[in-house]
């Protein structure tokens, strides 16, 4: 693993992680409405998948998708501005902190009403079919989702056509406050994709590195050629399904047992622990040597005094993005009618009659 | 000018504009080897490949989902249903992804998006393959959809559909597809949404849409022959509606009858209706009336059918009380 890479995952994880928190308390001080589902505990996902992906991909999201939208390169300043429902957002106000959309980044949007991010990647991924183009599409989506019908229709027509899309399932046991026992009669996701031929793989998705390594070879595949590609992510978020909810119906035992397995600092210890001491360097041979030096002049050592850099990098991050959002413009009447009107472009409706 | 039945209007507009711009392709169940249900693809996948004339499962949700995501991303999707009762397993689809996306994007994402579906009451197809439900579609923000009465408009409103880049509905009707009229491909269409005058008369109004508008005019010679000169609006757009034409002519006749098939409680009448009389309450010399069909599921039998739909006799008995009244 690529040393710098290696830090922009664990500085995009740190960021998550900050910018969530900063949202659940903006949520807390009245400054954001509505639902407000975050992502803690699923940092591995998100930036192990997309860490993978190519800037010609497309991402379809679910309600939980501030993550996604950040470390697809949305700038995080107009992810709040969004959640805020203000005009500097990512959709204009008009979508929330569910939907956010950005159409230069190819982030195709936060769905929610649960399972519709299959068919609006299957037909993504058509379009790339279509046109014969190297992308591909990650559809991400959870637990509860592959019991809709979407699920099962989409998986079939992405199988049959052989489309070049990449489903993650962010497995974290729960559909809102259902356990996956009480809510699937098969609890092992990945095993549902067999039923439509499609390969699976189930990761450690408390691991960055390792959903990062499984979705490099499923996008491979994927490019190849080779039809839909499926990854189940075994995951756990540490709050409940939205702000609305305290996640009251978790035993305290099984929370505490994935937070005591977090995945930053599984991310930080691994980092840590891989970083090659100079007895190690000495031993690849001379372009290794000189690659690694350049990359450690480059980006800087990852010891603790570099995490704690990056921390204090995120912070200032997020504390921009809400700061950012307070003072932003609400938007008004004349920009609902714009947002709703804008894609009529020059079209007549009707004649002016006389 | 040709003449051509409604489904090959279709077809031909299909043809054009796959012709046109190669990222129009059409789906759905049956669309390609098959030729379509109605025939409105027939001959496309010959001509244009599986990639663009593509045979889908029995997937509604999904491969109407499937059209959006395609619309995001840059092509033209022309989604077929192959009727408006399989609509409703379409409807987060239609009513949450379709009709949100664009708006809830601010607008970032544009969507080419059209469906084609035929609804109405057929010939005794029994109560779930029955329906209409253009009034459900209508109350949904973000849609808009047209109801071709004509081959012409046929021909002409799926053109102006597919260059659109907003989601539209084409609701075309079961008992038009073979129904003929001439067909002009080379004459400039009026816009999209415009009600037509398909007959003057100055007694009184009647609105009517998709296959309602011939029996309007069958209803509209017969009452000719009684001297009641009754001028008919095809109305062609359930969403928006045109109101200027239709207020001109109510300014004119002050006297309106609303003519639909779908069932009157809630339906596109009622909008019409209410609609109407708060922009034209002043000019009317009597209460608008409506002619729709019955409140009741569709009967299978054949004559109980009929019954439950207007048909001309009942157009031209609410004329004639309509005229009667002070």
């Amino acid at each position: 693993m690529d040393r710098s890479a290696m830090a922009a995952m664990l500085r995009d994880m740190l960021l998550a992680r900050a910018f969530e928190e900063q949202a659940a308390q903006e949520y807390a001080q009245g400054n954001v409405a509505g639902f407000l589902h975050l992502y803690p505990g699923e940092e591995a996902v998100a930036v192990g998948v997309l860490h993978a992906a190519e800037p010609g991909d497309y991402v379809v999201s679910t309600y939980r998708e501030h993550v996604h939208a950040i470390v697809r390169g949305v700038p995080p300043r107009r992810v709040m501005a969004e959640i805020f429902g203000k005009k500097d957002g990512i959709s204009g106000g008009m979508g929330g902190s569910m939907h956010l959309f950005d159409r230069e980044r190819r982030f195709l949007g936060g769905y929610a009403i649960v399972g519709e991010t299959f068919p609006i990647a299957i037909g993504a991924a058509y379009a790339v079919a279509y046109r014969q183009l190297p992308e591909a599409v990650i559809c991400f989506f959870g637990d509860g989702a592959v019991n809709q019908g979407t699920f099962h229709e989409s998986l079939n027509m992405a199988a049959l056509w052989k489309l070049p899309v990449l489903f993650v399932c962010e497995n974290n046991h729960y559909q809102i406050g259902t356990e996956i026992h009480r809510h699937s009669a098969v609890v092992e996701v990945h095993k549902r994709a067999c039923g439509y031929g499609i390969p699976a793989e189930k990761v450690d998705g408390m691991d960055v590195l390792t959903v990062h390594a499984a979705t490099r070879r499923a996008l491979e595949r994927v490019r190849a050629g080779d039809g839909p590609q499926f990854l189940e992510c075994e995951t756990y978020r540490y709050r409940g399904h939205s702000m609305a909810d305290p996640g009251s119906y978790r035993p305290a035992v099984e929370v505490n047992a994935f937070v005591a397995n977090d995945p930053i600092a599984a991310a930080i210890r691994r980092a840590e622990a891989h970083y090659p001491s100079a007895e190690e360097l000495q031993c690849v041979g001379p372009d290794c040597v000189h690659r690694f030096a350049e990359q450690c002049c480059a980006e800087g050592h990852l010891d603790p005094a570099a995490v704690e850099r990056l921390r204090q990098e995120v912070s200032a991050i997020v504390q921009d993005a809400a700061a950012f959002a307070r003072q932003s413009p609400a938007p008004d009447l004349a920009d609902v009618q714009a947002a709703f009107l804008l894609n009529r472009r020059f079209e007549t409706l009707m004649e002016d009659p006389q | 000018m040709s003449e051509l039945l409604y489904w090959q209007a279709l077809n031909r507009a299909m043809d054009a504009e796959m012709a046109a711009d190669e990222t129009v392709f059409t789906l759905g169940e049956d669309v390609g080897l098959y030729g379509g249900t109605y025939r409105v693809t027939e001959g496309l996948m010959a001509k244009y490949g599986e990639w663009r004339v593509r045979d889908t499962p029995i997937s509604e949700n999904s491969f109407t989902g499937l059209g959006i995501g395609a619309a995001l991303t840059g092509l033209r999707p022309v989604v077929e249903i192959m009727t408006v009762n399989f609509a409703l397993l379409a409807m987060d689809a239609l009513v949450n992804m379709a009709a949100k996306i664009p708006f809830m994007s601010g607008g970032q994402f544009p969507l080419p998006l059209v469906v084609r579906m035929p609804g109405g009451v057929a010939r005794q197809l029994g109560a779930q393959h029955s329906q209409r439900l253009e009034q459900m579609l209508m109350n949904v923000p973000g849609l808009r959809m047209v109801v071709p009465a004509t081959p012409q408009d046929a021909y002409w409103q799926l053109r102006q559909a597919i260059r659109s880049d907003e989601p539209i509905i084409v609701l075309e009707h079961e008992l038009l597809y073979f129904s003929k009229g001439p067909v002009d491909e080379t004459a400039v269409a009026p816009a999209m949404h415009q009600a037509l005058l398909r007959r003057e008369g100055s007694a009184l109004t009647c609105i009517a849409y998709s296959r309602m508008v011939t029996l309007a005019l069958e209803a509209a010679d017969a009452l000719a022959e009684e001297g009641i000169a009754m001028e008919v609006i095809d109305l062609r757009s359930l969403s928006p509606m045109d109101w200027q034409t239709c207020q001109r002519s109510v300014e004119k006749t002050h006297r309106l009858l609303v003519v639909e098939e779908d069932c009157r409680f809630a339906g596109a009448g009622a909008e019409m209706v209410a609609t109407l009389q708060e922009r034209c309450f002043y000019l009317l010399d009597a209460p608008i009336q409506r002619v729709a069909g019955m409140d009741i599921p569709t009967p299978f039998n054949g004559a109980m059918e009929a019954a439950s739909i207007p048909r001309s006799a009942d157009i031209i008995a609410a004329a004639r009380a309509l005229t009667a009244a002070a």
